[in-house]
């Protein structure tokens, strides 16, 4: 690996500063070579995802849906059993490392799962980069730097970038003849990758933002906000939040009768597992994802049936990220026969297979190992999202920076 | 921004003060009163949201679910008082507050395991849910407003008995001089258990009646928390008086800086604390250190 | 080191017995035992503090995280920045930041002194969080780990694992060692003297607010010099690092352990760190049990952890072995 500094991202910030210390990688003295000792020993898969905390749903729905996927094939990757090692990621990136690094040293995983927070991806990547091994699949944190400047062979993330599902809400808005728009949104990394995605789009299709509001993240006191954009009288409000902010800002927005005269749109989370307790509020809301609840292709009917079967609930976007965690792993190991000492090889196939039995519609792997892959747009209704549409077919993140892509 | 912006802005920091005082209201009291730094309130709040949501399910009434939930709630924070707390007045307070803390983890956990890591909220009461019209785009939750009368009933039921009741003065002697106020045979370990239950009942309770405008979930206390400690300190410990002034302060303050500080909006109310504090070291109405 | 034999004893046993650590432990607890160590040095520079100058900071984490960012920003892209201008620019970064917090902080006491402290250390986090060129919420890296040597020469890999342990060890010592003497001084009964009746100390002739600002001084650099470890051991730094978690966590470790002791507090970071770990790996739930191991040790071990081990080492050594208080 060289030393990648690109604009916008110096060597100190995200990613770059691990993979230019490839001098250190002879600390990666362990090499698994158990498929030397038998091919029968578990594959160890460790999962570092919040499991307490606000963002726990994510962390349980990535877990439960990867292990059913897994288990649906018969519980093997590659013929061999799995074992999983799992440690709770909470939610500060100030002790990532060192759990990381149980995964890595103590636990000696073939696989990290994880994480679901970006700055935890940021303290993990010391760990992981540095060594070059475990194989490192991200199953939410969607920094597009992630598979940007900072891409290495052996990252892979399963669910999007920030800029994929942005890009194509903020196309949306244009094409629903929307001419002004004011942002508000939580001011941390995803927030502000989100909202630069969607500003362009929009404003290359004509549009203009003629504010944006940032919100110190994560405060849900959205009061004196909304009366900020009532004042400003956009065409429509564009925001990106998440979980129980999601939930506040969509029933205050509601309540303060801005949606009789602004349209609130945004990147798919606005709304996605939130919802229902949403209720009436999200009626109508237009987002941008890379799931909805009414594709009705047999592989999500059957995907949507076996979730709910097996954890009493419908799935949502990060359950079916989890799932394709499963299906990655599986894919790549039956190439391999369970061989995880045939790196090169268990890359490739990682690097080159298409997910036809996905929940969210046929993807693959870019070059810079994010997926390709269909943005719907979806619409709120009776709680549920339901598609209206392809907002952008087979979308590919630009990878700028990425040294993989040739 | 023209006047009818500044007085909308004005509202929704004077309502977001109402919120914070119904919060801050039971801390200042264990606190001024116990002495306790009580960790655990942001934990009560997020129970008390919790235990609304679920009664709300089951009665499908927010009024039903608040009254059968808050005696729950008192049984709690009696047992907490009882069976750990009271073990622990005669010792470092610090040893409170490092309890408070194993109390927060419990009571996180115990969310988990009863109620799961799904995003829940409440719907706004049927009666409740209508809207005032504000400005021409704009309009006001009747809700909120009912919150805000709720908040001001609180105050004032608070001010009143801790100021011409019994039990106020025994409460108050208590605070100012524990062993003399033994010695004239107030049995002074009933006024804790019943400032501690009250003092949890009043965190519950805005967690309860703030439900159907916020959300529930799981990590809802921590902000919650550091916020109501901001609160009780502007207005000095231990008075009702101070932590609604200070309430009112940081509401406004927070709102305000929001509008007009953008940048520095996360900050506002901690400058505004320690401004506060530099100008009086005791809050605004608390006494001053002996 | 301070205190009757036993406990001198037992605290050289457990020093030995952290030096042959690395020889004989898995690799992971070797890198958990650094991290212990670091906190460590971060609750002696509280109790120093809390358990002698009778301030309880809520933002003490701020040091700690300033110092971090002050080696990120000025390790240089190609590292080999030398230790011997890292170690003092943090330090006498977060002494200066610790001076202005503590400027204003010192006029209040109690509680107000623990809230003025958090609001300064919510302060800095948010302006960390603020600004991207700092990383923002996803904080930043530090390119390298900084140069121990004299001019091309190297004295120590800090690169190495077990180097980076005994350099950590190292300071833990030195930190233990430079506090108590800290304390000996006249200086060290003064403070505890504020701590026991400030009211009395004042009347005695002694500028109080100059010796607990002092103090706050010395014990936020303590409290650098662990952030700047942190740092360069991770090679990572976030607003996490500074947020009111840390600073409750550590306040969690120095009570836990048993204030005014020094030791007490090393122990609270090493019995919750190691518990927290096994917990983790036995149940899902960990954090209950955890919060159940708080309570008892609140109700039943009413000086902290060093209180058992001083009562261990009483009933079988003999002589008093109270912490020095």
């Amino acid at each position: 690996m060289t030393k990648t500094v690109t604009k916008g991202a110096s060597r100190r910030q995200f990613m770059t500063g691990a993979a230019a210390t490839a001098g250190m990688a002879a600390a990666a003295s362990f090499v698994p070579t158990r498929f030397a000792i038998g091919a029968k020993a578990p594959v160890k898969v460790g999962i570092m995802l919040p499991f307490s905390g606000t963002y726990a749903m994510l962390g349980n729905s990535i877990t439960d849906a990867m292990k059913l996927r897994i288990e649906q094939a018969g519980g093997r990757l590659g013929g061999r059993p799995v074992e999983y090692a799992t440690i709770d990621s909470e939610w500060t990136p100030a002790k990532g490392q060192i759990k990381a690094n149980k995964l890595v040293k103590k636990d000696r995983v073939d696989f990290v799962v994880g994480p679901v927070h970006s700055g935890i991806a940021m303290a993990m990547s010391k760990v992981l980069l540095r060594d070059r091994m475990p194989i490192w699949i991200i199953p939410n944190a969607g920094n597009n730097l992630l598979t940007r400047d900072h891409c290495a062979p052996h990252v892979f993330r399963t669910s999007f970038t920030n800029w994929q599902s942005a890009h194509v809400a903020g196309e949306l808005m244009a094409k629903e003849g929307v001419k002004t728009v004011v942002t508000c949104t939580w001011k941390y990394a995803a927030g502000i990758q989100m909202m630069e995605a969607g500003k362009a789009s929009f404003e290359k299709a004509g549009g203009k933002v003629i504010k944006e509001i940032w919100v110190p993240f994560p405060d849900v006191e959205f009061q004196a906000y909304l009366s900020e954009i009532a004042a400003l009288k956009p065409d429509a409000v564009f925001s990106f939040y998440s979980g129980g902010g999601a939930i506040k800002y969509v029933k205050e927005f509601a309540a303060a009768g801005l949606r009789d005269t602004i349209k609130l749109y945004g990147p798919g989370f606005l709304t996605e597992g939130v919802s229902r307790a949403q209720g009436e509020a999200a009626e109508g809301i237009k987002t941008a994802l890379h799931y909805a609840d009414n594709l009705g292709t047999p592989e999500d009917n059957a995907f949507r049936a076996a979730y709910k079967k097996a954890y009493g609930k419908d799935p949502n976007v990060f359950s079916v990220q989890g799932y394709d965690t499963g299906s990655l792993l599986l894919q790549g190991m039956a190439a391999v026969g369970g061989d995880v000492g045939a790196r090169a090889d268990l890359i490739d196939a990682m690097e080159t297979a298409t997910f036809y039995d996905s929940p969210r519609g046929v993807w693959r792997m870019s070059k810079s190992h994010n997926p390709i892959q269909d943005i719907y747009i979806r619409r709120v209704e009776k709680g549920r999202q339901i598609s209206v549409g392809i907002g952008a077919k087979q979308l590919e993140d630009p990878g700028t920076g990425c040294k993989m892509i040739a | 921004m023209d006047i009818a912006q500044f007085l909308v802005q004005v509202l929704n920091g004077v309502q977001y003060g109402f919120l914070l005082f119904l919060v801050a209201s039971g801390l200042t009291l264990i606190f001024g009163i116990m002495g306790i730094i009580n960790l655990a309130h942001g934990a009560f709040y997020m129970f008390g949201a919790y235990v609304a949501f679920w009664l709300t399910g089951v009665t499908g009434s927010l009024a039903a679910g608040i009254l059968l939930g808050l005696p729950f709630i008192i049984a709690i924070g009696f047992l907490i008082e009882r069976f750990a707390i009271s073990f622990l007045y005669s010792r470092d307070h610090l040893y409170q507050v490092l309890l408070t803390y194993g109390l927060i983890l419990i009571f996180n956990e115990m969310q988990k395991i009863l109620w799961g890591t799904d995003f829940y909220s409440v719907p706004v009461p049927e009666v409740l849910s209508g809207s005032i019209p504000l400005t021409e785009n704009q309009a006001y939750p009747v809700y909120r407003l009912f919150i805000s009368l709720v908040c001001l009933g609180i105050a004032a039921s608070l001010y009143l008995v801790i100021g011409r009741t019994r039990l106020g003065m025994m409460i108050r002697a208590g605070a100012s001089n524990r062993e003399m106020t033994q010695a004239l045979g107030v049995d002074i370990t009933k006024v804790f258990s019943v400032v501690f239950s009250l003092g949890a009942a009043l965190a519950a309770f805005s967690g309860m009646i703030g439900a159907p405008v916020s959300a529930v979930y799981p990590g809802m206390g921590d902000h919650i928390l550091i916020i109501s400690f901001v609160v009780v300190v502007i207005g000095g410990i231990g008075s009702i008086k101070g932590a609604f002034i200070g309430a009112m302060l940081i509401g406004l303050a927070d709102t305000f800086g929001k509008v007009l500080l953008p940048e520095l909006a996360s900050m506002t109310i901690y400058a505004l604390m320690a401004l506060v504090l530099l100008w009086r070291p005791q809050g605004l109405f608390g006494r001053p250190a002996t | 080191m301070t205190g009757p034999w036993p406990l001198r004893l037992t605290l050289l046993a457990a020093v030995g017995g952290l030096a042959v650590f690395p020889w004989v432990g898995d690799p992971f607890y070797v890198e958990l035992v650094i991290h212990l160590m670091i906190l460590g040095i971060f609750a002696m520079s509280l109790d120093l503090l809390m358990g002698y100058t009778g301030l309880v900071s809520f933002g003490h984490a701020a040091f700690f995280g300033i110092s971090g960012y002050l080696l990120a920003l000025m390790t240089p892209e190609s590292g080999g920045l030398s230790i011997w201008l890292a170690l003092p620019v943090c330090l006498a970064g977060t002494a200066v930041a610790a001076l202005v917090v503590g400027w204003f902080s010192v006029r209040t006491s109690g509680i107000y002194f623990i809230m003025i402290t958090l609001a300064f250390a919510q302060m800095a986090f948010f302006f960390f969080v603020e600004h991207q060129d700092f990383g923002g919420t996803d904080g930043l890296f530090v390119a390298d780990k900084p140069f121990v040597g004299f001019g091309g020469w190297q004295l120590l890999d800090l690169r190495d694992e077990h180097s980076f342990y005994f350099f950590t060890l190292g300071l833990l010592v030195v930190t233990y060692l430079l506090l108590a003497m800290i304390l000996r001084a006249p200086f060290g009964q003064v403070i505890r003297g504020i701590r026991a009746n400030e009211a009395r100390t004042r009347a005695l002739g002694y500028p109080t607010q100059r010796y607990k600002l002092i103090s706050f001084v010395i014990a936020g650099t303590f409290a650098g010099l662990a952030g700047f470890l942190e740092a360069a051991h991770t090679e990572y730094v976030s607003p996490s690092h500074l947020g009111w978690h840390e600073s409750g966590l550590v306040l969690m470790y120095v009570i836990l352990g048993g204030m005014g002791t020094l030791y007490g507090p090393v122990l609270g970071a090493f019995v919750m760190g190691l518990l927290h770990d096994q917990f983790q790996d036995l149940t899902e739930h960990f954090n209950l049990v955890m919060g159940f191991f708080v309570i008892a040790v609140v109700l039943f071990l009413p000086d902290g952890v060093a209180g058992l081990v001083a009562r261990l080492g009483r009933a079988r050594g003999g002589g008093p072995a109270d912490p020095p208080r």
